[in-house]
């Protein structure tokens, strides 16, 4: 039995990481090898870091990374601020108001973001915004689910933490930051994650804002080399273990954070 | 006792309240008011036009095939979104030694790109990739497979990238699920000799059963808002003769450039937002009614 679970367990191994070690794979292909045969290789026969670097003279690599970064940075900052404080407050603090606002960010769940794409794009080019870094990431800076995840997370926390600090003086901002918050951080790690893969992985938005070559974020820069600059498969096979070795990484460093984040509850459509 | 003062709770909320007015109300109604315009990107007069972006729409072919190609991909995607993952939890619930790192690599295709997997099943569905070359050399077909240039090969193709993307992340969903279905109903079946598919039936599928309306209505709208995975597999191109594109590539087509046309797209916009909220409007009937 516990046999059979195993063999399950690699049979879905296979199919969901696979394609990934076979890309990689091809990235590591040299030039001499021939990728099309009918019976190709696993292991590369020479195992070249060449096409890594046929990547960065094709397109500016190192510069969409950066792009990527920032983008993921103000995303990643502005959830973490905004949806803590507007999560506590709806949560914890009592206000007129308080169930129109917390319906406000509800009711927009079930408004798919591709519908406003374009009077988005109007707003961003009004602010004059538009082909710029900020302007991909600024609608994405706080996002409505994350104000609820945290408003969940804050809201589950018993009612005695915040009267005891209060009869010893504390004020909101100190309730918030010493009491409530070391509470929540399972939950914060969840929306710190999720913030920073949907910024460095989106991209519809920043193929709409952007024109200028030179400030494509790394996924535009990709679909832009496979396009127009190369068909080597190997080299394509590069750029895209660029674009994900590094998210690769970040999760598996996170991923316990995630996980008890998950079962804390932060997880939700 | 005062906790607070009064304009405490406005500064705390204010940021996300005015972001929220600012990039989801506000466009929103704007969507709507622009579709009854002929705005362009490139300017000019923005003139009221009634309601001829919709009759427009009425007599676009692109739009009646984006239109199809929705509802074949929702139709494939929703049984198999909705059940692969539930399994996959199953077989992942059991607390085996080195159970974490299965969790993980499974739910490694939701955290890269559509872009990156985009790229790499291109890759693997060449006429001359992995998946081809492995099917001549087993003589199951003699020529190559076209899953990149015909029509309906490239949609089934989007559609079993889709799946396979989306399988660790409602899998995570249903394991969190899983956690509250009561084990003494299990070990209840288990002593009157149900066996495993007989538990899977009676006890745990009735247990998720209002989590796989929620991945159902989920599964529903994002194979409504397909992008990226047709956009990547046809390279932009949206297949032979355009007929591979899904109404969000339409949008994004006429969002910009040269042909671009904010009311047209705005226009196509409010169709995907009707679309959407057909599935939803109907799995939210069909658990009502269930659950009575």
């Amino acid at each position: 039995m516990k046999a059979l679970r195993y063999f399950l367990l690699a049979f879905v191994l296979v199919i969901t990481v696979g394609p990934f070690l076979w890309e990689l794979s091809t990235s590591l292909k040299g030039a001499g090898e021939d990728i099309y045969t009918q019976t190709p290789s696993f292991v590369p026969h020479q195992p070249t870091l060449n096409n890594y670097a046929k990547v960065a003279d094709a397109i500016p690599v190192w510069r969409y990374i950066g792009n990527s970064l920032v983008v993921a940075a103000l995303t990643v900052g502005g959830n973490i601020l905004f949806a803590t404080t507007a999560g506590y407050a709806i949560a914890r603090l009592r206000f007129r108001g308080r169930s129109v606002v917390l319906g406000l960010f509800l009711s927009t769940l079930v408004l798919p973001g591709e519908v406003t794409i374009v009077s988005q794009y109007v707003t961003v080019r009004d602010f004059g915004l538009a082909d710029t870094l900020v302007g991909v990431a600024l609608p994405g800076m706080v996002a409505a689910l994350n104000v609820l995840l945290m408003y969940n997370a804050f809201r589950a926390l018993p009612q005695e933490i915040d009267e005891a600090a209060i009869v010893d003086g504390a004020t909101v901002p100190q309730r918030l930051l010493r009491v409530s918050l070391p509470a929540v951080r399972g939950t914060l790690a969840v929306v710190a994650i999720f913030a920073f893969i949907q910024a460095w992985d989106d991209f519809l938005w920043p193929l709409i804002v952007l024109t200028s070559p030179e400030k494509y974020t790394l996924t535009v820069g990709l679909q832009y080399l496979s396009g127009t600059f190369t068909q080597d498969q190997r080299l394509i096979a590069a750029g895209t273990m660029i674009a994900f070795i590094p998210i690769a990484i970040l999760f598996s460093a996170l991923q316990r954070y995630f996980f008890r984040g998950v079962e804390e509850g932060g997880v939700k459509g | 006792m005062k906790t607070q003062r009064w304009f405490t709770p406005w500064v705390l909320t204010i940021p996300a309240l005015a972001w929220l007015l600012v990039f989801s109300v506000w466009p929103s109604i704007n969507t709507l008011r622009l579709s009854f315009t002929n705005a362009k990107p490139l300017g000019g007069d923005v003139d009221f036009v009634g309601l001829r972006n919709y009759t427009d729409m009425l007599h676009d072919g692109d739009v009646r095939t984006a239109l199809l190609n929705s509802v074949v991909y929702m139709a494939i995607c929703l049984p198999l979104l909705t059940i692969l993952p539930l399994l996959l939890a199953v077989l992942v619930e059991k607390r085996l030694p080195g159970i974490s790192f299965f969790r993980t690599a499974f739910y490694v295709p939701v955290i890269a790109s559509a872009v990156v997997v985009g790229l790499m099943w291109t890759w693997l569905l060449d006429d001359r990739g992995l998946i081809n070359n492995m099917a001549r050399a087993l003589h199951v077909v003699a020529q190559p497979v076209p899953f990149l240039t015909d029509r309906w090969l490239v949609l089934i193709s989007a559609i079993s990238l889709t799946v396979w993307k989306g399988l660790g992340y409602y899998m995570i969903v249903y394991l969190a699920a899983l956690g509250n279905v009561r084990k003494d109903l299990h070990e209840a079946a288990a002593i009157d000799g149900a066996g495993a598919v007989r538990r899977f039936l009676t006890v745990t599928v009735p247990g998720v059963r209002g989590t796989m309306f929620l991945v159902s209505i989920l599964v529903s709208v994002a194979a409504l808002r397909v992008f990226s995975e047709l956009y990547i597999l046809t390279g932009g191109k949206g297949g032979p003769g355009g007929k591979d594109q899904s109404l969000v590539m339409l949008i994004q087509q006429y969002a910009g450039g040269f042909y671009g046309n904010f009311g047209y797209a705005s226009a196509l916009s409010v169709l995907l937002f009707a679309v959407t909220l057909v599935p939803m409007i109907v799995l939210a009937r069909l658990n009502n009614r269930s659950e009575r």
